[in-house]
């Protein structure tokens, strides 16, 4: 039989609320299965760890052909009204309301719960670099920045998922 | 199906070796699973996340998330883990004579 699955460590790379959440959900999934689990945000994806972001991240509403109005399964959601004022934060609205249905928690709480399950979380060095960010911008949770390097150090043995 | 003896009674199991028959579950048979699991003895908290594990069962019919769980059992996201470690939500309903929960979160 094939080995099972002893450690995950996942790259959350993208900022938008639909990019954050499954590098969240997988990270949560991994801990209540008894796996080791690491988050590394980098790049927008770090706005999901930044106190000043982190409860406003959106859904993208330009950009994303599968966008639907006004549910999951409606028509397509032509560009340009995408770009509507108001659109993206109507469909981040309607998520949140789905999210919460099924217990889904908002980002600040999830990371948390993700925390205090034993997941370790990383900013990106050279992403707070390049925002000029310091420790005190990020939310708690946070156990250090670290380069590439130390993030390849501390995934020795799992499986690294790109998000 | 399989089934093994638990406590003095053969017991059947589902896929995942979780009880088939809720109604055959006691407290001698939670601890005999624990210890399968791991857990040697039961205390007061292990307890209180069991019996509001299949609390929540009979009233809705599948096992809690864990944020529901840890919000309305009194078990704390950590406590929990150090409670069942290696995968709380899953062991707990094992060990409730629950089958495998169902949700994601």
């Amino acid at each position: 039989m094939a080995e099972p699955i002893k450690k995950v460590s996942i790259v959350v790379s993208r900022g938008s609320l639909e990019g954050v959440y499954p590098g969240l959900i997988m990270a949560n999934g991994a801990r209540m299965e008894g796996i080791d689990a690491q988050l590394f945000f980098t790049f927008f994806g770090l706005h999901a760890v930044v106190e000043k972001k982190m409860d406003k991240l959106k859904v993208a509403t330009v950009g994303n052909p599968a966008m639907c109005v006004p549910d999951a399964m409606g028509p397509g959601l032509p560009t340009w009204m995408g770009a509507i004022p108001g659109m993206s934060w109507f469909a981040t609205w309607m998520m949140k309301k789905e999210m919460e249905k099924i217990d889904i928690p908002p980002v600040r709480e999830f990371l948390e719960m993700i925390h205090d399950a034993g997941c370790e979380i990383y900013g990106c060095k050279a992403t707070v670099d390049m925002f000029h960010l310091t420790q005190k911008d990020f939310c708690p949770q946070v156990d250090g920045v670290i380069t590439v390097g130390e993030f390849y150090e501390k995934s020795t043995g799992a499986q690294i998922i790109f998000t | 199906m399989a089934s093994k003896e638990y406590a003095g009674k053969m017991l059947e199991l589902d896929a995942d070796g979780n009880l088939v028959n809720l109604n055959e579950w006691n407290e001698e048979v939670a601890k005999a699973l624990a210890v399968e699991e791991g857990i040697e003895s039961l205390n007061d908290r292990h307890w209180a996340v069991i019996n509001y594990m299949r609390k929540e069962f009979t009233e809705k019919g599948d096992a809690p998330s864990i944020r529901k769980l840890t919000k309305e059992s009194g078990v704390d996201t950590k406590e929990l883990y150090a409670l069942f470690p290696k995968g709380p939500a899953k062991k707990a309903a094992r060990i409730a004579g629950l089958p495998k929960p169902k949700g994601c979160i």
